[in-house]
């Protein structure tokens, strides 16, 4: 933790995170108004005292849908990403471990399916389950499981060989010992650093799906949908795309951030 | 050039593109509704239903309709649009040359800019054009396409200030200036996300080869700056920016979705959209398959200009 906070891009990082994780703990309490209540007097208009940031197009306080929406943004990009993770992690050690056919055919497969820009393959499988935030978030998750995958085993192949793993090996402890007990720990760490950015990745697509309007439905506060809304009215009040925009950029930001400096304290000879 | 690692890269670039073809059959036929209820919608008869089932061939096994389809597709042939009633080469293939004008500009453009930016930011590392390049590539690469794009067309489109077209086509060959004035806010939109990516890791490529040993020799053997970069570290830095591009044009093809949709750009990312909402099948298949090859093509031809440049990795 103090070799994060060494960098200012990981103390920025840190603190946008925190803005947010408290966003998305205490939102809903710290909303001075209901997200869903309309105030017909005060439509489409820009931060005052009364809204701080601004009303949308049924008067709704965009503050407190703001701070409603960050818990299912959060919780979105956290689940989608370790859906992929989990997923990715198996099949990437399961072929690392194994290596050999079952390594070169599930390889292969993988490029096949890394040889779809990801948004495509994300929107093909939303269209495939149907539009919805759960669905979206499965998707996400499937569209992460290969490129996570690959990473899951080259982290594996770069232990595998190591003397632990061999002296291990040597002491006739099983394949599920070694793999659990000895490989993974020490091959956990980039699949860290990948996943803290990929969240990141995650939170935009979601984004994106749900302007799309292929993720979170109204009257969901999920950000995406709301800039989607305001879109009609961009002209008339540019808070309405600006607010939610930013919250997005914010967030994705702070896990980028802090993803960097996390990478960067793994792996001090990286940090340029 | 080597031979036999061009035929061994093409082979394998044939082999992703069959594993993309299963994967795209799979995904679309699992896709709840088949194409016959598409087109009779939901009101109607199962006799109906089975008569045009039997009239398209879906009733047959799907191994058979799997290698019909590719054996189609070998021949040029992608089959009919269920909704645009139209041939689906033609209806891509024009929309192909739409979105490639709009990715190839954008892709051009942000070479010409992210690339120097990159370098320029690696060579004063730490002093406050790093800074300011550092921070303008972590903001954009945080700003998801259609925020990006939204915030510019409150800025230069709005109805009172119309700067550039909010959105629409000109056909280049009609009008090349209103087709650039009109390709202006999509590509900037591109552009930024591109260039925010892209100069971030030029920096740290370069960054690499900035602390590499013969820079080091070169600087001990007391050669100026100038030569120092120009000489050892640019050309070196080339083979790695060449990789950084082609890793982000995935990223590009993946843009375009978004921001053909949003600004009405008649292009493969819109027609996707239109062609998903509608299931229309054989677009969607047709479109997944051509944005795959594009990609791995791009991927390939990096990978010969890298071993061009950097004769080391020639027979890896």
């Amino acid at each position: 933790m103090r070799k994060i906070l060494s960098s200012p891009s990981g103390v920025v990082g840190v603190m946008l995170l925190t803005v947010v994780m408290s966003a998305a703990a205490f939102g809903p309490w710290l909303a001075p108004y209901d997200p869903q209540l309309f105030h017909a007097q005060n439509r489409l208009e820009g931060p005052s005292i009364a809204h701080w940031l601004g009303t949308d197009h049924y008067g709704r306080d965009m503050l407190s849908r703001i701070l409603n929406g960050a818990r299912s943004t959060v919780l979105f990009g956290l689940g989608a990403t370790a859906l992929g993770v989990c997923a990715g992690s198996i099949i990437g050690v399961v072929a690392g471990v194994e290596g050999g056919r079952t390594d070169s055919v599930i390889m292969r497969l993988l490029d096949g399916m890394l040889a779809m820009p990801e948004l495509l393959f994300t929107l093909l499988i939303v269209t495939l389950l149907g539009g919805g935030t759960l669905q979206a978030l499965l998707a996400v998750g499937v569209a992460f499981t290969p490129g996570m995958a690959r990473i899951a085993r080259s982290a594996v192949l770069s232990v595998r060989t190591r003397e632990y793993v061999l002296a291990a090996r040597a002491r006739g402890e099983s394949r599920a010992w070694i793999v659990l007990r000895e490989v993974m720990p020490n091959a956990i760490g980039p699949i860290i650093v990948e996943a803290t950015i990929r969240v990141s990745f995650a939170i935009m697509i979601g984004a994106t799906l749900g302007f799309l309007g292929l993720g979170a439905q109204p009257p969901s506060t999920e950000w995406g949908l709301m800039v989607s809304e305001a879109r009609q009215f961009m002209f008339r009040n540019p808070w309405g795309v600006i607010v939610p925009g930013i919250a997005i950029a914010m967030t994705a930001m702070g896990f980028n951030l802090f993803g960097d400096a996390l990478r960067d304290a793994f792996d001090p000879k990286r940090s340029h | 050039m080597n031979l036999s690692y061009l035929i061994r890269r093409l082979g394998a670039v044939v082999v992703v593109m069959a594993i993309v073809t299963v994967a795209v059959f799979v995904i679309t036929n699992v896709l709840p509704g088949n194409a016959a209820l598409m087109i009779l919608g939901e009101n109607s008869t199962p006799e109906n239903l089975a008569a045009l089932e039997r009239q398209l061939g879906l009733d047959r096994p799907l191994l058979v309709q799997y290698f019909d389809w590719v054996s189609g597709i070998l021949q040029g042939d992608f089959g009919m649009s269920l909704r645009l009633g139209l041939p689906v080469a033609q209806v891509v293939g024009s929309a192909f040359i739409n979105s490639m004008w709009l990715a190839g500009i954008a892709l051009a453009g942000v070479t010409l800019i992210s690339i120097p930016l990159g370098a320029l930011a690696a060579i004063k590392r730490g002093t406050k054009y790093d800074t300011i390049i550092g921070v303008f590539s972590y903001v954009g690469t945080a700003l998801p396409e259609f925020v990006t794009a939204t915030i510019l067309l409150v800025l230069f489109a709005s109805p009172g200030n119309t700067i550039f077209p909010a959105g629409g086509f000109v056909e280049p060959k009609e009008d090349f200036l209103a087709f650039l004035n009109h390709a202006v806010l999509p590509v900037a939109t591109l552009g930024l996300v591109l260039m925010a990516h892209i100069s971030r890791q030029v920096r740290s490529e370069m960054s690499e080869v900035l602390s590499s040993d013969y820079v080091r020799a070169a600087r001990l053997k007391g050669l100026s700056e100038r030569r120092v970069i120009w000489r050892h570290t640019l050309p070196n830095s080339l083979a790695p920016a060449v990789a950084v591009i082609s890793l982000n044009i995935g990223y590009l093809l993946g843009g375009i979705i978004v921001v053909e949709e949003i600004f009405a750009w008649p292009g493969l990312g819109r027609l996707l959209i239109y062609a998903l909402q509608n299931r229309d099948l054989p677009v969607i298949q047709a479109i997944t398959l051509v944005l795959a090859v594009v990609y791995a093509l791009s991927n390939l031809i990096s990978d010969l200009v890298i071993a061009k440049l950097d004769p080391r990795v020639r027979y890896a």
